[in-house]
């Protein structure tokens, strides 16, 4: 058995002239399988409409990530498509951006945003220590179809989310399965995330939401979970309720990561009840 | 007579193992016990050795040595009847300059050999949940 050994280390020093340069491109990142989460509906690394303390790719300390991002969201009578990327630098800073566009199947037209958003880690680690990863973030949100928007009560077109997350899993936790858990509160004026413009006739007011996340990881690759977020009411001439989420999620490598859940978006425009499928696939790099 | 029971029950006491080490050799013998772990052990050290992220950190390492303290120190916080015999983590790993991503490359390593021993998922969390308090120590 020892001979192994001996000969894995001869074969190490004879390799070591393999360009470190290949490494980078064969690897995503340091970080531990799955630890960079999924991709949010606004571009944030997190889990699929709550952003996490998590920074997105598998960039660890001295290394730079990305992520380029696909989401097909289907309820009742609404259908969202977004498309997004990031980058991460020394799992320290995130920057990113996606596109949405949000298509009123039922009621007729697409409304479109932008969402620029940057998140900093502040301190702590996901899996290491006893406190949680703690990160702040922006959301610069514009939205390019303003007419319907403003035409039910929406008082701007831009406008900017803050968010502190906290992050932190469990190795062994109940049942010796992984858990993560992550809470976020947010400052916001948003109409649903923007797309029906920010403030309303009800409000012209920043409110502060919460946000949870849990999953349970099966094995290393397949995680299960949950996630609610709180949101604003700002328009009277619709009521906008709060949005959970069941979700499967599955990271067959660093390279992709796959996100399927069952969404309750609640009341949307007037439209009851808009339940459905939300499908996301991340690729890292 | 009094003074036998009492000396009796102590005796019994030391040898009965509490809950927590109960569980605690449950998974060491998850792990395959000592052969198992010292299996487990080579193949991460193959995966470093072949990791150019960090073999660099074990180049001048007794690699023999290494293997038979690491095993020594899995068997110990598994539960198993093994004595660590090394250095504290804290001094052994001094002025190394290991950072998050080299400790994460070793924790990869040793993942994907209890993947390959087929250890159960489990078995595998509560090893990293054991041994990730280390990371305060070795890194930097």
């Amino acid at each position: 058995m020892p001979k192994r050994i001996v000969f894995g280390l001869s074969a190490l020093l004879i390799g070591a002239v393999q360009p470190a340069l290949a490494q980078q491109f064969e690897t995503p990142g340091s970080r531990l399988l799955a630890t960079g989460g999924a991709s949010t509906i606004e571009g944030s690394g997190g889990g699929g409409i709550v952003p996490w303390a998590t920074l997105s790719s598998y960039a660890d300390e001295g290394e730079w990530g990305g992520t380029a991002q696909m989401t097909e969201v289907q309820v009742d009578d609404f259908s969202l498509s977004v498309q997004g990327a990031s980058i991460n630098w020394n799992n320290r800073v995130e920057v990113s951006y996606a596109r949405q566009q949000f298509d009123l199947e039922t009621i007729g037209g697409e409304l479109e945003q932008q969402v620029w958003g940057v998140k900093a880690r502040i301190s702590g680690d996901l899996v290491y220590g006893a406190w949680p990863q703690v990160s702040a973030g922006v959301q610069y949100k514009r939205n390019q179809t303003f007419a319907l928007p403003q035409a039910v009560g929406a008082q701007d077109d831009t406008s900017t989310d803050y968010y502190v997350s906290a992050a932190k899993a469990w190795l062994a936790g109940p049942f010796s399965r992984t858990w993560v858990a992550n809470l976020t509160v947010r400052s916001t004026e948003a109409n649903q995330l923007g797309l029906l413009g920010f403030g309303g006739d009800k409000g012209d007011s920043r409110e502060w939401v919460g946000e949870a996340s849990v999953a349970m990881f099966v094995n290393r690759y397949w995680a299960i979970g949950m996630e609610y977020r709180q949101k604003p009411d700002l328009l009277s001439f619709a009521k906008e309720d709060d949005w959970k989420d069941v979700f499967v999620a599955y990271f067959p490598s660093k390279h992709v990561s796959l996100v399927g859940a069952y969404a309750d978006l609640g009341s949307i425009a007037g439209l009851d009840s808009q339940t459905g499928w939300y499908l996301s696939v991340q690729a890292s790099f | 007579m009094k003074t036998l029971v009492f000396a009796a029950a102590l005796l019994l006491g030391s040898i009965m193992p509490s809950t927590a080490q109960a569980q605690s050799s449950a998974l060491y013998q998850q792990l395959g016990e000592r052969s198992g772990i010292e299996t487990i052990v080579e193949e991460m050290l193959l995966g470093v050795a072949d990791d150019e992220r960090i073999a660099h950190y074990f180049a001048d390492v007794d690699i023999l040595r290494l293997h038979k303290l690491i095993s020594e120190q899995v068997c110990n916080v598994s539960g198993g009847p093994c004595e660590y015999t090394g250095e504290t983590m804290a001094v052994s790993h001094n002025n190394l300059g290991i950072n998050n991503a080299d400790f994460n490359a070793l924790v990869e390593h040793l993942i994907a050999a209890m993947e390959q021993q087929e250890v159960p998922v489990s078995a595998q969390n509560e090893l990293l949940a054991l041994l990730a308090p280390m990371h305060r120590d070795i890194v930097e």
